[in-house]
C-alpha cells in the first residue's frame, strides 16, 4: 500500500482543519474505542477509564501528537515513527488487531466533527494513512 | 450470539427512525467501493466505477445500497433473532454470491462512519457502541450459514 500524492494532500488538508482539537479528538477516539471494543481496555488496566479521565485525555493528546508528526512526515514514516515503533514492539506489544479498532474510532471521531471534510476520497486517504501508520508501528514486532 | 439490552435497542431504533435509507444506503455502499476498491470485484455489471465521483453517482450503486440498507432495517426489527432473520441471505451470499464475510465487517464499519457524518455529536460513544454491536451481529448472522 502506497500513499499517492492525492492521499498525502488529502491527509494534510484534513489535518489542518483539525487545528488545536487534536488532543480532544484523540481522547474521544480512545473513549469510543474502549466502549465499542472493550477488549482494548486490557491494555489500560492501570488507567482510570471513567468519562472525563485525565489519564485518557493525556493519552489522547499523545496519540494525536504522534499522528500530527506522522502527517508532517508522510514521505518518511518509518523514520519519523521509529522510536514509537520500537516502543510498541518491545515494551507495549499491543496486538496488531487493535490498531484497526483505534484507526476506525479515529475516523468516526473525525466524521462526527468534520463531516464536510470527510468526503469519500478523503475517507479513503485517511484510512490508508492510518493503516500505514499501524503497519509501521507493528513492523518490528518479529 | 449478540444480546442487546433494552437501552441499546432504544438507542438503535432512535437513530434508525431518522435515517434516510435510500440516501444512506447509497452513500455507504459507495464509500465501501471507494475506500476498499477490491470490493468492486462483486460489481462488474455496475458500469462506471472509475473514480469516487463516478462511484458515488452511479445509479446501480445507489439502488443496491438502498437494498442492502433495507435489509439492515429488517435486522433492527429482529434484534433478538438475527441468525434466523438472515438465514436465507446468508445462504445466498455463500452459495450464489460467494462473498467473503470479511466484506460484511468492512461494510458495517463504513455504515458507522456514514452515520457519524450525518449525526455528528448526536453519534456519541454510547450510540456508536450500540451500532457496533448491531453491525457485528449482522455480519455474524450473514456468515452463519457459510460452509
Amino acid at each position: 500500500m502506497v500513499l499517492s500524492s492525492d492521499d498525502k494532500a488529502n491527509v494534510k488538508a484534513v489535518w489542518s482543519k483539525i487545528g488545536s482539537h487534536g488532543a480532544e479528538y484523540g481522547a474521544e477516539a480512545l473513549a469510543r474505542m474502549f466502549l465499542s471494543f472493550p477488549t482494548t481496555k486490557t491494555y489500560f488496566h492501570h488507567f482510570d477509564l471513567s468519562p472525563g479521565s485525565a489519564q485518557v485525555k493525556a493519552h489522547g493528546k499523545k496519540v494525536a501528537d504522534a499522528l500530527t508528526n506522522a502527517a508532517n512526515h508522510l514521505d518518511d514514516l518509518p523514520n519519523a515513527l521509529s522510536a514509537l515503533s520500537d516502543l510498541h514492539a518491545h515494551k507495549l506489544r499491543v496486538d496488531p488487531v487493535n490498531f484497526k479498532f483505534l484507526s476506525h474510532c479515529l475516523l468516526v471521531t473525525l466524521a462526527a466533527h468534520h463531516s464536510a471534510e470527510l468526503t469519500p476520497a478523503a475517507h479513503a486517504s485517511l484510512d490508508k494513512f492510518l493503516a500505514t501508520v499501524s503497519t509501521v508501528l507493528t513492523s518490528k514486532y518479529r | 450470539m449478540v444480546h442487546f439490552s433494552s437501552e441499546e435497542k432504544s438507542v438503535i431504533n432512535g437513530l434508525w427512525g431518522k435515517v434516510n435509507v435510500e440516501e444512506t444506503g447509497g452513500e455507504t455502499l459507495g464509500r465501501l467501493l471507494v475506500v476498499y476498491p477490491w470490493t468492486q470485484r462483486f460489481f462488474d455489471s455496475f458500469g462506471n466505477l472509475s473514480s469516487p465521483s463516478a462511484i458515488m453517482g452511479n445509479p446501480k450503486v445507489k439502488a443496491h445500497g438502498k437494498k442492502v440498507l433495507t435489509a439492515f432495517g429488517e435486522a433492527i426489527k429482529n434484534l433478538d433473532n438475527l441468525k434466523v432473520t438472515f438465514a436465507k441471505l446468508s445462504e445466498l451470499h455463500c452459495d450464489k454470491l460467494h462473498v467473503d464475510p470479511e466484506n460484511f465487517r468492512l461494510l458495517g464499519n463504513v455504515l458507522v462512519i456514514v452515520l457519524a457524518t450525518h449525526f455528528g455529536k448526536e453519534f456519541t460513544p454510547d450510540v456508536q457502541a450500540a451500532w457496533q454491536k448491531l453491525v457485528s451481529g449482522v455480519a455474524i448472522a450473514l456468515a452463519h450459514k457459510y460452509h
